[in-house]
């Protein structure tokens, strides 16, 4: 793994086409838009912080993907990375978010007022609502790439914070290196405790160093608000509960994350955000909002029905079992979400979820009646 | 050095409280101090060197090294660290010592005789790095693939007994794979999370290649764990043959990088310098597939082991179980022993832990036959 402190002197001994990685394997978006040309004017370069492209690239060169999935295959270690190395990152944004352009600017909205509806999901059909999104805090590097003081001094700061909310928030932090065993069992009962990663496009970006050092879980007392500390990103923010309430989910969601980020201003730590890419995060594909908004829902009848796949698309929605990423669905119940990131703020993203998921319950009965859905296929979101 | 010079040292030192290797064991937070702002030529760190001992706490009753060294200068830039690790994984090894290097086959004693009933095969094996390059935790791809240029150069010259072909990872036909698969020469993609953690994995497969010789009883793993793994392995009890032919096969290797002005990684105190602080001086295993099931049985296998300088393994290799009574017997030395005094403790001591298996399946003691501490 390519370690944020690793810098290999020798390597511009060489000429570009000797360190120019062998690509012709490989199906992800680095491997499509990283030419010889790009890789020899930008292998010179590296961040205030000392990231060069070869870190960048590093987890792209060494899962060469999947003809089926599309991977990223490269991380950013810091906020300046998406700056220094923007003649590749450009291109990869460009083709992972939809045209998304170098000129093009991102919107943010966080005023859950704004959300309509979404409160009236049949449950019969929606088990649980979830809106994640991820915050990397300026001026440290981020977890490809930082160093064990300043994943601690982000630890710090986070659990500041965190303990400093109340009401519906208030909450405890459970670090995972001095987490009681019972402490353990409860957080793996309730779904919240996170992993090692054990994905190699994890650990080859280097994200696992030092664990478990600084890193950790907090969660409300109600057990419908949780961050996770240091793991993928600075901050992986989760609101969530059971049923189709999404409305009261989102609503937690942008007043938790809101009060976060007063606090973190407070100590001149601001999230990073830049009116382009929106909030910068470790992984590519998740600027912008880097928001995950999504239900678990019985579909058994659309879910096997042939327009399943466009319905999908034209809602801007995708499918993943109730795993999670890259797992399969048990029982007809997916996990849907929005497809979007970047060029639409939350609000967009979270309406297209609550919009879509209501209009495929309503196919979802349709065809238990045995009746036609084909005037309900919706035209292209 | 970037934004981690910004915090102290007690903030960057890293959580040793739950872990059990060499590293942990001598790395204070004053060491760290005085040793995290310091880089080898190439830009090697102590962070880099500690990181496979950070994430891999080890277990009570294996003891792992804990570091790695990016490129020949570590040794000497971290020795405030690699020294005591080196003293307490080599028995005793000093900062003042010198090691001695025997590569002359025909200073070894017997080893053609061992009894091919018991001993089912032969093998040796060392490391080389190549002087010039770092090593593989930290070489970039232009490095690693001029090593593989360098090294199939210098293999392609060899014939006679030594006469073979290169099989790069990343070219192999299925045939070629399953073949090398079915002589167990094939080398897999690291995922020893210790081997890992150190990025000796990265780009893989490019650069990487398994050279063997037409009789396959010479192979050369090439940018692996080290730059090179030679061995040489035969079937049956002539450990003599197969440490002629590695010696042989090693003599001339080196001479020929020497033509192209490429020499090893060697000195005197270290001896031929590897990745692993564990593989310093000969970097030899020598050892034997042996079926011991009587003596292995016996409550004092393991001080009969001590006293012969000899470990133990199953025959997958490092840490794997013995199958069906067989062992894979060989030096538990790497360093302060040359190459043919670590042979020669194979082959004496293994010919005497078959007479002790003999005496034991006729139901006759041994302890006459115990041997003093060597």
């Amino acid at each position: 793994m390519p370690f944020g402190n690793t810098h290999n002197n020798f390597k511009l001994n060489y000429k570009a086409d000797d360190e120019y990685p062998d690509l012709t394997k490989h199906n992800n978006h680095m491997a499509k838009v990283l030419s010889k040309e790009m890789y020899g004017k930008l292998r010179e370069k590296q961040t205030p912080t000392g990231f060069t492209l070869d870190d960048v690239i590093q987890t792209g060169v060494d899962n060469p993907g999947h003809p089926f999935i599309m991977t990223v295959g490269c991380v950013a270690g810091d906020e300046e990375s998406y700056e220094v190395f923007k003649d590749l990152f450009d291109p990869i944004i460009c083709d992972r978010h939809s045209g998304y352009k170098a000129t093009d600017k991102h919107k943010t909205d966080l005023n859950f007022e704004n959300l309509k509806g979404g409160d009236d999901l049949d449950p019969n059909y929606v088990l649980s609502s979830r809106v994640r999104t991820g915050r990397s805090i300026k001026g440290y590097a981020l977890p490809p790439h930082n160093s064990r003081g300043e994943r601690r001094a982000v630890e710090k700061l986070s659990v500041e914070a965190l303990n400093s909310l109340d009401g519906e928030f208030k909450g405890k932090y459970y670090p995972l290196k001095s987490m009681t065993d019972a402490e353990q069992e409860q957080l793996i009962a309730d779904h919240f405790l996170f992993d090692k990663p054990v994905s190699p496009l994890l650990l080859a970006a280097g994200m696992a160093r030092d664990w478990p050092d600084a890193r950790g879980i907090w969660h409300n007392e109600n057990k419908t608000f949780l961050v996770w500390v240091n793991e993928e990103d600075h901050l992986r923010v989760i609101a969530m509960q059971k049923g189709g309430n999404m409305k009261e989910v989102f609503k937690r969601f942008c007043v938790g994350l809101q009060r976060i980020e007063e606090i973190f201003k407070k100590h001149n730590h601001g999230f990073m955000w830049n009116e382009h890419l929106g909030f910068v995060l470790t992984c590519p594909s998740n600027l912008g909002t880097g928001l995950r908004g999504g239900v678990h829902v019985k579909l058994p009848k659309l879910s096997t029905h042939a327009k399943f796949e466009e319905i999908l698309t034209r809602l801007r929605l995708q499918k993943r079992g109730t795993g999670g990423v890259d797992t399969a669905s048990v029982g007809g119940v997916f996990d849907i979400s929005n497809a979007d990131r970047i060029g639409s703020s939350e609000v967009d993203q979270v309406q297209c979820v609550v919009d879509g998921v209501k209009l495929m319950v309503e196919m979802e009965k349709k065809l238990e009646k045995g009746e036609s859905i084909d005037s309900m296929i919706p035209a292209q979101k | 050095l970037n934004l981690k010079m910004n915090f102290t040292a007690e903030q960057e030192y890293p959580d040793l409280s739950q872990h059990s290797n060499h590293m942990a064991k001598v790395l204070t937070l004053e060491m760290y101090a005085n040793l995290r702002d310091k880089q080898t030529s190439s830009g090697f760190t102590v962070d880099d060197v500690i990181q496979t001992g950070v994430d891999n706490p080890g277990h009570p009753f294996i003891m792992t090294v804990g570091c790695v060294a990016g490129d020949e200068e570590t040794y000497e830039v971290f020795k405030d660290l690699l020294d005591p690790i080196i003293e307490d994984r080599h028995g005793g090894y000093k900062p003042t010592d010198k090691h001695k290097t025997d590569l002359n086959p025909d200073n070894l004693q017997g080893g053609d005789d061992l009894d091919p009933n018991y001993v089912l095969s032969s093998r040796v094996r060392t490391g080389r790095s190549i002087r010039g390059f770092c090593l593989p935790p930290h070489c970039s791809r232009g490095e690693r693939r001029a090593i593989e240029g360098l090294s199939v150069e210098a293999l392609g010259v060899l014939d006679g007994d030594l006469k073979g072909k290169y099989y790069a990872l990343k070219d192999m036909t299925e045939e070629e794979q399953q073949q090398l698969i079915d002589d167990h020469f094939l080398f897999d993609k690291p995922v020893s999370p210790l081997l890992l953690a150190s990025g000796m994995a990265r780009d893989w497969p490019d650069g990487r290649g398994i050279w063997h010789n037409d009789n396959k009883t010479f192979l050369v793993w090439v940018n692996e764990e080290d730059h090179l793994r030679v061995i040489s392995m035969q079937k049956g009890g002539n450990m003599k043959e197969v440490f002629n032919r590695f010696c042989t096969g090693l003599t001339k290797i080196e001479e020929l990088f020497k033509e192209k002005g490429h020499e090893f990684m060697w000195n005197e105190h270290l001896g031929y310098v590897l990745t692993c602080p564990s593989n310093l001086g000969t970097g030899l295993r020598g050892g034997v597939h042996v079926k011991l099931p009587n003596l292995s049985k016996h409550e004092k296998f393991g001080e009969v082991l001590k006293r012969l300088r000899l470990q133990k393994r199953g025959t997958g290799g490092v840490d794997t179980a013995a199958v069906g009574g067989v062992f894979d017997i060989s030096n538990a030395d790497r360093l302060g022993f040359s190459e043919v005094e670590l042979v020669q403790m194979v082959v004496d001591g293994v010919k005497l832990l078959i007479e002790m298996e003999k005496r034991l399946e006729a139901g006759q003691s041994i302890n006459d036959l115990m041997p003093e501490q060597k």
